[in-house]
């Protein structure tokens, strides 16, 4: 896959940090698990994180900690005598699962939040050619996922948002001022940006759209834009 | 399919072995021998920080203690795919305990981080010389932190040690969106370059 837009270095860096939100996150994991130049700039910021690790002060422990831990362990199936070559066979499996760098149906962060392919989603109309399909998180997410389904030849009206806003294409492409976006590719926007998206792929273009909480819109062009555009 | 970790230069530096080493030998130990005298060494050194950072981040001191545990019961579990796997042990247990945290606080079954070692995991086990490179890349990136300026740094420490989001950071400091991003940016250029060019 031919990536050409990619995420913020700050939303890498919050991501690394642990502090982007459930949405967001999700956004970031698909594109990871495609993108080896991200993985590198994630594990980089990682970094960072096992250097505040290490030059942490040291918390006070609680007594007979490693011996309650020691006894979890003792009771983890991993611990057995044989564990070696049964954990060896058990990470196989996982890794085999796991070590996908493409996405065969949906990314594998996506896979624990839809319980159907992306060809039998029940769509819901917001506009002529537009239709989403909005994703449940955790009650205390902060932030909404959505899929977004735009018919082929449709041009967005122009709009702004309204906070921050991550974008992933999963099929087909889009056109607008910043370049072409296709498969894999993410689009990071602020609230200070305007665009005009045209589908420009001869299938209908579909992504996975985050943002913040729709109480976070302030404007009123936002909410009046927000059931159209469906961020 | 697997696929390498980026590649490391096959200089050798000189790096004194260093308590760093030792994290990822007993790692190995845990690995391959089920070592608990391994795992309590590295227990020692990691519980009490992890136990801190999460304490920071606004977890009350029970809740940090079970947190810690469930991350050092995945560090032994791991252990093996850590082996296989090119990086920094303070980073990737930073990592677990990270993703503890949010797992704790969505309470749902969705997992949302995704695991990087199970997509770059590679054959080999990790040299003695890349063990090196990466306790120096490790170091130097806690000196680059270090020397940020402080408008910088105290962003960085926001993030990676209080997790506050973005716009907390804006709203606790009282300044713009922007103005945080772009020392973030900063900062994060000023280690990236620095792991880049010196390895």
């Amino acid at each position: 896959m031919n990536i050409n837009h990619h995420p913020d270095e700050t939303t890498i860096l919050s991501y690394a940090a642990g502090t982007l939100d459930e949405a967001f996150a999700v956004i970031i994991s698909c594109h990871l698990q495609i993108c080896s130049t991200c993985r590198e700039a994630v594990k980089t910021a990682e970094l960072i994180g096992g250097s505040h690790l290490e030059q942490s002060e040291e918390a006070p422990l609680s007594q007979g900690s490693f011996g309650r831990l020691l006894e979890k362990i003792s009771v983890e199936p991993q611990a057995e005598n044989t564990h070696a070559q049964s954990s060896a066979s058990q990470s196989n499996e996982t890794n085999q699962a796991a070590l996908n760098p493409e996405w065969s149906e949906l990314p594998l962060a996506l896979q624990s939040y839809l319980t159907t392919n992306i060809d039998e989603i029940k769509w819901k109309r917001l506009a002529p050619g537009v239709s989403h399909h909005p994703i449940k998180l955790s009650e205390n997410a902060n932030s909404s996922l959505r899929l977004l389904r735009i018919a082929k030849g449709k041009q967005m009206p122009e709009h702004g948002h309204n906070g921050h806003e991550l974008t992933l294409i999963l099929q087909g492409a889009y056109k607008d001022k910043f370049g072409t976006f296709a498969k894999g590719d993410i689009a990071d926007l602020d609230d200070d940006v305007e665009h005009q998206p045209k589908v420009i792929s001869d299938e209908d273009c579909i992504c996975l759209a985050a943002t913040e909480a729709p109480t976070k819109f302030k404007s009123l062009l936002g909410r009046i834009l927000q059931p159209i555009v469906g961020i | 399919m697997y696929v390498q970790y980026k590649s490391v230069p096959t200089r050798r530096v000189d790096v004194t072995k260093n308590e760093t080493t030792d994290h990822h030998k007993l790692l190995e130990l845990i690995a391959l021998n089920r070592d608990k005298k391994a795992f309590e060494q590295l227990f020692i050194y990691f519980a009490p920080r992890v136990k801190a950072v999460l304490m920071k981040q606004s977890s009350d001191a029970n809740t940090a203690e079970d947190l810690m545990q469930e991350t050092m019961l995945t560090v032994w579990n791991k252990a093996d795919k850590f082996s296989k796997y090119r990086g920094s042990v303070s980073a990737w247990i930073f990592t677990i305990a990270r993703n503890k945290r949010i797992d704790g606080y969505r309470k749902q079954g969705t997992k949302h981080y995704l695991d990087i070692e199970d997509i770059e995991l590679t054959d080999d086990a990790m040299g003695s010389e890349e063990i090196l490179i990466s306790n120096e890349r490790d170091k130097m990136v806690t000196d680059i932190s270090n020397t940020l300026p402080i408008e910088q740094k105290e962003i960085i420490e926001m993030s990676f040690v209080k997790e506050l989001s973005q716009t907390e950071i804006s709203k606790k400091l009282g300044i713009p969106l922007g103005t945080v991003k772009s020392r973030m940016r900063l900062a994060y250029e000023k280690i990236r370059k620095s792991v880049e060019e010196a390895l």
